[in-house]
């Protein structure tokens, strides 16, 4: 069969490396004769390599996962929140009553807000030489300049209590409607380089809501109203850190 | 003795992590996918037939996890494909070609059809054999083999549209 049609199972199965002796000649013979076919199956083989080149280092991470420890069950998801908010003067107080207040949107549709969020955080997270536009050396500059272009008094908060440093800032266009005011964006990493971002934004309606909480793809979000302005928290760390850290947020906005 | 033990279970979580980064293309999303399915495997670890392999067993849980996942998941799942797994770093040693090609590699692969993707990993990457991965997915091996030729070509030529980018020209984003 060197001349015919080789079935297509058996360019896998060679790529592969399962035939037995026999047919594996057969496919060589094959391969011999059609380089069109011998360089599929190269390119398959090499796959194959690639695969492990960029996945085997995955085997010998540490990791923390256990068989048969269960995760804290829903009732408990904020431990880790309260513990940290209660280091705080008068933050055990507000962390019950965010911990109350917190809504659950992560079955419907993702608001707008929280979507824009996880997109600009999907965006630029990923740059190692880009992520933001301004550095956080020149934080003065960059507050003043994105508070400018909202058209209203900008702070970046500081999550040093929850181990993250701004990285820096950059603008973003506006999501909704023409003429609407631009959006500003902060960018944080703690020590292990793992990054947040906090999309803030105008909200014409002005009012205040309670924290909501959002997922889209890996990346969870934190979001709330307060005042004239729309925050959102995106991060892809658990969900109940990315709450210990919103309410950080929150805190220092409110200070 | 064939009770299976949480000791058993747990000499295969770097495997199951393995795959689970691949197919997820995060840090993240790939320790939740294996923790959730190794919760469901130790509370259903009586249905698991002593004597079978217990690796394609554990995979067939985790695939089931993902599904629903997934299922659960899809108005919002484009963003998948591009969180922090592309910041992780090769090994120590690699050259910037090899950082480039694995990050081209990792792009290429989220942007397979999930079903694609699973196949290419179970047997690239794994070294399942297609009967065992037809079992892992629960279909026929010839829709293993079909999945797997189509996966394979469709990366091939994401791969080789991304090659440019390693000769100093220009990809648009």
């Amino acid at each position: 069969m060197t001349g015919g049609k080789m079935n297509e199972a058996q360019l896998h199965a060679y790529a592969d490396g399962v035939l037995g002796e026999g047919e594996r000649a057969e496919v060589e013979a094959h391969l011999a004769a059609h380089a069109d076919d011998a360089a599929r199956v190269g390119a398959y083989r090499a796959q194959n390599d690639a695969l492990h080149r960029a996945f085997d280092a995955v085997l010998d991470e540490p990791h923390s996962l256990r068989v048969g420890a269960a995760r804290t069950p829903v009732p408990g998801r904020w431990r880790w929140g309260a513990a940290l908010a209660a280091t705080f003067v008068g933050g055990a107080v507000l962390g019950a009553l965010l911990h109350a207040a917190v809504g659950e949107r992560a079955s419907g549709a993702v608001a707008p807000i929280a979507r824009q969020a996880a997109l600009a955080h999907a965006a630029y997270v990923p740059e190692v030489r880009h992520p933001v536009e301004v550095a956080a050396s020149d934080e003065q500059h960059l507050v003043a300049w994105l508070s400018k272009r909202l058209g209203t008094a900008l702070r970046a908060p500081s999550l040093a209590p929850a181990g993250y440093r701004l990285l820096g800032g950059r603008l973003l266009p506006p999501a909704g409607e023409e003429g609407a005011a631009p959006v500003a964006l902060f960018m944080y990493e703690d020590a292990q380089g793992r990054r947040l971002s906090l999309l803030v934004r105008r909200e014409p309606s002005g009012s205040a809501t309670a924290f909501r909480f959002a997922r889209q793809g890996a990346t969870n979000v934190f979001y709330w109203i307060d005042g004239p302005l729309g925050y959102a928290l995106a991060g892809e760390i658990g969900r109940d850190e990315l709450s210990a850290v919103a309410q950080v947020v929150y805190r220092q906005l409110n200070s | 003795m064939s009770a299976l033990t949480a000791a058993e279970i747990e000499a295969q979580i770097p495997r199951l992590r393995r795959f689970a980064r691949a197919l997820t293309g995060s840090r993240d999303a790939a320790d939740d996918l294996v923790q959730d399915a190794l919760e469901r495997a130790w509370a259903k670890r009586h249905l698991w037939q002593a004597g079978t392999n217990l690796r394609a067993w554990l995979f067939a849980v985790m695939h089931g996890v993902f599904v629903n996942g997934t299922r659960r998941r899809r108005p919002a799942e484009s963003l998948d494909a591009q969180d922090g797994a592309d910041r992780e770093r090769v090994d120590g040693g690699a050259s910037a070609e090899t950082a480039i090609a694995v990050r081209e590699l990792r792009e290429a692969l989220q942007r397979l059809p999930d079903e694609q993707r699973q196949v290419v990993l179970l047997v690239g990457l794994e070294q399942f054999s297609y009967a065992e991965a037809a079992g892992v997915l629960e279909v026929p091996i010839g829709t293993v083999m079909s999945r797997l030729s189509r996966g394979r070509e469709r990366l091939r030529q994401l791969l080789e549209e991304g090659a440019p980018d390693r000769h100093g020209l220009r990809r648009v984003k």
